[in-house]
């Protein structure tokens, strides 16, 4: 089984996803704590539409996809648009224009379909290198906008009584889980980067004695769940993005379980 | 530490949301002072701390705070979220509270909570750590609406016990239907009323 993950022909998939799979449950964590986890699935779908946008017109997918996140994780910020009302838009707005660029469009299908899918097989030197990028934001924002967020979660009065510009940190922290996404549904597919911003999260949040452990355990969990998702669907033969969300769900069963036991447990 | 200089100054403000609830009110604040509010439901004094907050709307009048004055207000709930995998420590971190003033300023029932998750205390013993770290945070001007509720006797002592400590830096405006507690804790107090605020008890 540990042959397929050293084989050289999937050593660039696996790294670049192994990367995703550790920093998108991270950026889930944070999602999770604002209650914006369902923005995730919009701005996955954002991604998508802008990938076969930027198709259509010429321009690589990468780069497509990352402009239709970051858009919409900018309007987001701008408009002041949270709540599940206006996820639930950028869902629709979203799957709408990829089904419909990819019905009209030569190539477009076909890609379409790689994204519902995921194809993490074809992953190259392009998401890599967009992922490393993601990373090293990620390792340079991240501890200056951490502060903030959970001051922000659980004294909500604090920045608008002292004039704080809130807008800054809150459009550092959709910019960030904008491109995770972008670049986490051209590799994993449209559903398997959601599934992985949500999954290790909500597991993270039963178990972790500490937000630091939160985080920790949220990437950890990404990480045991791609690993095994992606030599089971190997093995298989099957398709990596259900396979993926399919482990995580797994993984997520056995939490709840854990959890159900351990509550209803006499003393 | 002495400040001549009123930390808020509020003059003849009418405040609200939709429509006019409170005012107009007059008052000042400095620094040292403990300013108790209370009064029957509904004469807006809940609305009042949110304009001082700036979360509620001036209809008229104005709210003068002293330049580079940093405020702390916290609602009458904490906030409660489905799952806070946050302990004691990070939330009082992220408050941005100061270390050397936790070592002093946390009663002693708290202290051994601050490893645990939040999510796992009591009502009263969070709402106790939630003002401790708005507290802790060297905040100059704290507006605290209801801090007794969810408190047990133990926790309520211990609450006044901690706003006496560090007084002088700080001044702290509490809403409240406790009236024993704003006794023991406010060097004035106020009266809400249809009309206006009144003085309950003269400077202490």
């Amino acid at each position: 089984m540990t042959d397929l993950l050293f084989d050289p022909l999937f050593h660039l998939p696996l790294l670049t996803g192994l990367l995703l799979a550790g920093l998108l449950p991270v950026l889930g964590a944070l999602a999770m704590l604002r209650d914006e986890w369902l923005a995730a699935l919009g701005l996955a779908h954002l991604a998508s539409a802008g990938a076969l946008l930027g198709q259509a017109l010429g321009v690589p997918a990468l780069i497509g996809a990352t402009l239709g996140a970051l858009g919409g994780g900018a309007l987001k910020t701008f408009l002041s648009a949270r709540g599940n009302i206006a996820y639930g838009f950028m869902i629709l707005a979203g799957w709408s224009a990829t089904l419909l660029i990819g019905a009209n469009t030569a190539l477009g299908e076909q890609l379409a379909r790689a994204l519902v899918e995921g194809q993490l097989y074809f992953a190259g030197i392009a998401e890599l290198v967009a992922g490393l990028l993601l990373l090293a934001l990620c390792i340079r924002t991240l501890p200056r906008l951490m502060q903030p967020m959970l001051r922000a979660r659980f004294f909500p009065r604090y920045e608008t009584a002292n004039r704080l510009p809130v807008w800054r940190w809150h459009l550092g922290l959709d910019l960030l889980t904008a491109g995770g996404l972008a670049v986490g549904t051209l590799t994993l597919g449209l559903m398997g980067a959601f599934a992985l911003v949500l999954v290790p999260a909500w597991i993270a949040f039963r178990l972790a004695p500490s937000w630091r452990w939160t985080l920790i355990g949220a990437s950890l969990t990404g990480v045991i769940g791609y690993l095994l998702a992606f030599v089971a669907a190997l093995e298989l033969d099957q398709p990596f993005g259900p396979m993926l969300v399919g482990v995580l769900l797994g993984l997520a069963l056995l939490v709840g379980s854990f959890e159900r036991s351990r509550l209803t447990r006499p003393d | 530490m002495f400040d001549p200089q009123p930390l808020l100054r509020l003059d003849a403000l009418v405040a609200g949301h939709t429509r006019p609830v409170i005012g107009p009110v007059s008052l000042q604040l400095t620094r040292g002072e403990v300013l108790g509010l209370w009064g029957p439901n509904g004469t807006g004094k809940s609305t009042l701390l949110k304009a001082i907050g700036r979360s509620a709307r001036v209809f008229s009048g104005c709210i003068e705070r002293q330049p580079d004055a940093v405020l702390a207000h916290l609602d009458q709930q904490p906030v409660r979220l489905p799952a806070m995998p946050v302990t004691g420590r990070e939330l009082l971190r992220a408050a941005g509270a100061r270390s050397e003033v936790l070592e002093t300023m946390l009663p002693d029932t708290l202290a051994p909570l601050l490893k645990r998750r939040i999510d796992r205390l009591s009502g009263g013993q969070y709402q106790l750590l939630w003002i401790c770290s708005a507290l802790a945070t060297g905040a100059d001007l704290v507006l605290l609406d209801e801090p007794t509720n969810n408190l047990d006797p133990a926790n309520r002592a211990a609450l006044i016990e901690i706003l006496a400590l560090e007084r002088d830096r700080r001044g702290v405006l509490i809403v409240s239907h406790d009236h024993d507690f704003l006794e023991r804790v406010c060097s004035r107090l106020l009266e809400a009323r249809d009309t206006g605020l009144v003085e309950a008890r003269a400077n202490r």
